[in-house]
């Protein structure tokens, strides 16, 4: 427990009365109760080696290289697993003879059945084995029999390679697949010296959080197919970075060499992804290198062609210019704060225009309501901690493990120390399993029906002190449902998080890339607002356009009908949208579109002026997590050549007479000058329950390894991805045999069938995956109607 | 010392195995009064009787019974019928023969603790042994012993046999408790110790067959009865199996404290009238004895200051045409093969020591290997995850103690040319030469 003393006048000194003493090698601590001896010797900087402990997993002392001394015990306790007591003696190697013979002889078992084969291991230069075989090691061997061999490397799954007779089986691996991910798809089997790591026949390790097992194995038998053999630690340059993937906000490290990626690690971080990442942030990096833009292109006579970047910048400016008034901007999801910003203020001091946003997906004027009121510059009321804590977690509209898989981790981690997990959704999915969650069974469309009905139980755990209510971005689909998470949360107190998707998308909508919002929530209508806003941009508040923008659909519909001379388009991919043939018909409508991308794209392919700008290794910036939490990294590849999307719009608006600010700098402090808002709000919605249509409704959301355009390139990372099959219930499996036609107004496709208790009624496909996409090939999106046939027939 | 028989009594009758035929010896009537006593004046009995438990540690059996929380939690009571030690013969024989005193015991147990869940754990291997106690426990359900209100006591009990997968390890008890949940076997980090957190994390006694069968005894005869055997520290008696090269091998049940001299005789003396060259009390896992502390009494407290243990207490006697280097190299090729894995020192360790072994048995050691053998067995003692690994490390470091010649005599000469092989069979005599 802990108790507030005050020591003096004016200092607040927190007094923790749990505290032991104890000495570690002669040293005198206080120490928590409770605590292992491995970890107080760290504490004082005193390093006992390991390889069996992890911080983060349970102890197995299973290794035995951290045997210590402990006065009054007869033989040497393994650290790792020893908890301190009160007035506890302890001597490490330093200061044990016993310990450390103890120690050299398990160093010596360690390398008896060890390849030492370093010189061509992936894992030498940064191998604990290696290191602590010369920090505590006898310099020579007394070994000379045969060593165990095994077939090397076998492959665990299609990204991860075991090389067995390099394993010191200290089961991190296992452990990890088990007590974290919990995907206990890997096991040792056999015994002896003969133990390895293995998978069941059939059954690879297909975790979302495999490549976790490579970074935490303390020698090289673990390997991924994506780094194998590329490179040595030792000629690798590290930066700390940050994912751009999805909203959960992982700490990276990201090392390259020769101008390359050549691999992506979990960087510690325990307020956010602990020392764990997912393997689409780990491995999916081949579109920074890939496929790339690589200069500005102009349309002339119908066709692209390479123009100079003081040409192409001049056509830029003066097409948008011209459009003044009469433009849109679509930012899309993945910009950085600064990027958002940039592209926020270039469409109302450039373009004149509220008509502005950032999201690629489906939407409502519910949401964009929701998304003012209640998430835009608000303050960080809700973080990873505050799950872990949390009594109770209500999901709604989001399946973590697929949607942002680190918040998975965590509240997998919560609900294993006691926090139930609760979630809205048409059936139990793997990861609602996994965190032994309860289903509160529901039909898309009737999410807003089922939260104003909430079960009595469910309601007052949700009054408890912590209970958190998440929401994902698929609730904008379900009419009624935020207005419902609104309610709720006001009713029991409990505290509202929204989490999108992709990562850039609370920075955007805090910087104000949303129409009838500027940067911080501030309502664009709000005179003191507009005042702030205005004098940090150098114009006067008559200047700012009105704050009746359009967004979401209707400002797909406005281009579509030619109310705009000019799009300018960030890193937007149509087919995202719910309906790509509308945002197709949009592009082509405009007059004249800007596009700034790194890859070519639909809407580079529309575009009349193509600007390649820069991907998160080649400029630094900001990402917001979904708890709201800033998440800076810095640039990676100092010495590119590209520039980011807030340094070309910068340009544009130099051309066109503005001066806005490019660098990551003058835009951190410009925005940061605004500080948050204080003035009023908007208020939040307050929508019907929506309902599920009659027949067959469908179910859907996209897997985080599916057929996303940032996972192109990494063929084993694809190959461990979930395989696209429609999820039906029982009785509706049976009638339909093997397979399952999914019609909708676009199409068909035909899917293998799984049985699941899901309610008969509803079909869940994956909203992106090879071989179903819901936008493009049936024309619809998840709560619609759609017909259900025995596969083949159409 | 006379041979006091309890358990093996009435091994001859050929019917004992049979619920009639064990009733007919009076098998039942210690329960039939047991399920009508305060059950804590059970566990007072056990614990005033000074029995120690059987398996080879010798812990205090009452007092293991009376660790297990009484707080109306679930708890459980787990039997160690996974007898798979070189040399120890006991309990599978008593299971084959009177299975019927398991059971009795395993209800009296479970009604002292107030466990309503039994479960007997059997090495797989043998499938007799297992059948024999899954009918007896088929017999005890259908005449109203095990099952709902046993006796119009209240007390319900329901009890399963479980086969083992083969597995050495699965007799250590939390690597057992393990197996029992379904599985692979390998010890758990201590504490939590079984009784506080064992089978199902909840609390749980586990006992040895042996040390069950002598509950039947001891409630229907009484603690006065009980410690006219033995000796203050080891009271009873035990089911000693004696094996190797005696003439007649076998199960002999005798006070604790006799000698293995008075047993040596029972069984008939050694073969051809040869001397005994060594001997272990109870297992490979004890340090060997030799000739010298044939005179011994056979208790946990004398074996234990002659430096070995009185372990499982199934003597193994081998005489002199008996390579000390071969036995060793064969209980350490036992051990590497059994290693579970888990902990560095047993798993690497025994795989060390063995392939040195092997090629002293080869005659081909050196005296540095002689240094290099006796280090690893120290690093291998105390450092390893449970007692497996000390097991492991005990026989050459004992045999060092009292055979070193014969190691620097493999140092030049294979050890089947200085003895051949044939003459150390047990049915050497059948062999054609």
């Amino acid at each position: 427990m802990t108790v507030t003393n005050n020591a003096g006048p004016g200092s607040d000194v927190e007094v923790r009365t749990d505290l032991i003493t104890v000495v570690i090698d002669g040293v005198e601590m206080q120490v928590p109760k409770g605590t292992l001896v491995i970890r107080a010797a760290e504490q004082l900087g005193i390093e006992i080696p390991r390889f069996c402990d992890h911080p983060l997993l349970e102890p197995v002392a299973a290794c035995r290289a951290c045997l210590i001394e402990v006065e009054g015990m007869p033989k040497p306790q393994p650290a790792c697993a020893q908890v301190l007591s009160d007035g506890m003696n302890v001597k490490t190697q330093y200061s044990s003879d016993v310990a450390r013979e103890a120690q050299e002889g398990v160093m010596e078992f360690l390398l008896l059945n060890h390849p030492l084969d370093c010189p061509v291991c992936d894992k030498g230069g940064e191998c604990p084995l290696q290191n602590q075989a010369m920090s505590v090691g006898r310099p020579d061997t007394r070994f000379d029999g045969a060593k165990r061999e095994f077939e090397k490397p076998i492959n665990v799954s299609a990204q991860i390679l075991l090389d067995r007779e390099r394993c010191v089986s200290c089961a991190r691996c296992t452990r990890f697949a088990d007590q974290i991910a919990g995907d206990p798809l890997i096991d040792l089997l056999a015994r002896g010296a003969k133990q390895q790591v293995g998978t069941a026949d059939d059954v690879p390790f297909d975790s979302y959080f495999s490549g976790n097992t490579v970074q935490i194995c303390p020698v090289g038998a673990l390997t991924s197919a994506s780094y194998r053999f590329r490179s040595r630690p030792f000629d690798l340059v590290s930066v700390p970075t940050t994912c751009e993937h999805c909203a959960s906000g992982c700490s990276l490290r990201t090392d390259y060499r020769r101008g390359v990626v050549a691999r992506r690690l979990a960087w510690d971080d325990p307020e956010v992804n602990e020392e764990w990442n997912c393997d689409k942030g780990r491995y999916a990096f081949a579109y920074l290198a890939e496929g790339r833009i690589d200069s500005p292109m102009i349309r002339e006579n119908g066709e692209l062609r390479v123009a100079s970047w003081p040409e192409a910048i001049a056509v830029a400016a003066q097409g948008l210019a011209d459009a003044k008034g009469r433009a849109g901007v679509l930012v899309g999801g993945r910009s950085t704060v600064e990027d958002a910003y940039a592209y926020a203020r270039f469409a109302r001091t450039v373009l004149g225009t509220d008509d502005i946003d950032f999201r690629v997906r489906q939407t409502s004027d519910e949401e964009t309501q929701f998304l003012a009121s209640s998430v835009a510059g608000a303050p960080v009321t809700t973080t990873y901690d505050g799950l872990e804590g949390a009594p109770a977690v209500l999901l709604v509209s989001f399946e973590p493990e697929d949607e942002s898989p680190i918040v998975f981790l965590r509240l997998r981690k919560a609900a294993k120390r006691g926090t139930a997990v609760v979630s809205v959704a048409p059936f139990a999915s793997a990861g609602l399993t996994k965190m032994s969650g309860r289903l509160l069974p529901t039909r898309p469309g009737a999410e807003a029906a089922a939260l104003r009905a909430l079960p009595e139980d469910v309601r007052a755990q949700l009054g408890e002190d912590g209970a958190v209510i998440m929401v994902g971005e698929r609730a904008a689909g379900s009419a009624g449902t935020l207005s419902a998470a609104v309610e709720l949360a006001q009713q029991t107190g409990a505290r509202l998080a929204w989490v999108p998707r992709r990562a850039g998308e609370r920075g955007a909508l805090d910087a104000g890339a949303l129409a009838g919002l500027l940067p911080g929530g501030r309502p664009l209508e709000d005179a003191q607002a507009r005042a702030q806003v205005a004098e940090a941009w150098g114009i006067e508040p008559g200047e700012l356009p009105g704050g009746n923008g359009r967004s979401g659909q209707a400002l797909l519909e406005a281009a579509r009908d030619g109310v705009f001379d000019a799009l300018l388009v960030g890193g937007v991919e149509l087919a995202d949208f719910p309906d790509p043939a509308l945002a197709t018909a949009a592009i082509d409508a405009a007059g004249f579109v800007v596009s700034l991308e790194n890859h070519h794209s639909a809407v580079t392919q529309r575009a009349d002026v193509v600007l390649p700008v820069a991907v998160v290794t080649e400029k630094s910036g900001t990402f917001i997590d979904w708890e709201g939490r800033p998440r800076p990294f810095s640039q990676v590849f100092r010495d590119a050549l590209t520039m980011s999307d807030a340094r070309v719009l910068s340009m544009i608006a130099s051309a066109a007479g503005v001066t806005a600010p490019g660098d990551v700098r003058s835009l951190r402090a410009e925005l940061g000058g605004l500080g948050p808002w204080s003035g009023g709000r908007f208020t939040a919605p307050a929508e019907a329950s929506g309902e599920a249509p009659a027949g067959t409704v469908l179910a859907s959301w996209r897997l985080l390894l599916d057929a996303g355009l940032m996972q192109e390139g990494n063929p084993h990372l694809a190959a461990t991805a979930r395989p696209t099959v429609a999820v039906v219930s029982k009785a509706t499996a049976a009638a339909l045999g093997e397979t399952a036609t999914v019609t909708g107004p676009a199409g068909s496709v035909t899917l293998p069938v799984v049985a699941a208790d899901i309610a008969d009624g509803v079909v869940w496909v994956p909203m992106n995956s090879p071989g179903c996409h819901i936008h493009a090939d049936l024309g619809v999106v998840p709560g619609a109607s759609v017909q259900l046939s025995a596969g083949g027939a159409a | 010392m006379a041979l006091t028989p309890v358990i093996t009594e009435h091994w001859d009758d050929p019917e004992l195995f049979t619920i009639d035929g064990y009733r007919r010896h009076g098998g039942y009537r210690a329960l039939e009064s047991a399920i009508h006593q305060d059950p804590d004046a059970l566990i007072a009995l056990v614990k005033d009787s000074g029995l120690r438990g059987r398996g080879g540690a010798g812990f205090p059996t009452g007092l293991k019974w009376s660790f297990v929380p009484q707080d109306g939690k679930p708890h459980y009571l787990v039997v160690n019928g996974d007898e798979s030690e070189p040399g120890a013969c006991k309990d599978i024989p008593i299971m084959l023969a009177n299975p019927h005193s398991l059971v009795e015991g395993v209800i009296i147990t479970s009604y002292a603790i107030r466990a309503n869940h039994a479960f007997i754990y059997i090495r797989g291997e043998v499938p007799e042994a297992i059948r024999r106690v899954a009918n007896a426990v088929r017999e005890a359900r259908e005449a109203g012993y095990i099952g709902k209100n046993i006796l119009g006591s209240g007390f319900d009990l329901d009890v399963v046999v479980h086969a083992g997968a083969g597995a050495y390890i699965c007799g250590e008890e939390t690597a057992l408790l393990d197996s029992l949940e379904g599985f692979r076997g390998q010890p758990r980090l201590k504490p939590p110790f079984p009784a506080v957190a064992g089978l199902y994390a909840a609390p749980t006694v586990i006992n040895n067959v042996e040390t069950i069968c002598n509950i039947p005894y001891l409630v229907d005869r009484g603690v006065d009865w009980f410690r006219q055997f033995g000796t203050e520290k080891s009271p009873g008696f035990k089911v000693f199996a004696i094996s190797g090269h005696v003439n007649r091998p076998g199960i002999y049940e005798a006070p604790l404290g006799i000698t293995m001299r008075e047993l040596l005789d029972y069984a008939g003396g050694m073969r051809d009238g040869r001397e005994v060259k060594f001997w272990l009390p109870g297992g490979s896992s004890v340090p060997m004895l030799t000739a010298d502390h044939l005179d011994l009494p056979l208790t946990y407290e004398d074996i234990a200051a002659a430096g070995s243990m009185l372990g499982t207490g199934t003597p193994m006697l081998f005489d002199d045409t008996v390579s000390v280097v071969k036995a060793v190299t064969r209980w350490l090729e036992f051990y590497k093969h059994e290693s579970c894995g888990q902990c560095t020192p047993c798993r690497e360790g025994t795989y060390f020591i063995t392939g040195t072994l092997e090629r002293f048995e080869e005659g081909h050691g050196t005296d540095r290997e002689m240094d290099t053998l006796a280090d690893l067995c120290g690093q291998i003692s105390g450092r390893s995850f449970c007692a497996l690994g000390d097991a492991a490390a005990t026989p050459y470091p004992a045999a060092m103690k009292y055979f070193r010649d014969e190691f620097v005599a493999a140092t030049s000469t294979p050890v089947d040319q200085q003895f051949d092989p044939a003459a150390s069979y047990v049915f050497s005599g059948a062999i054609a030469r």
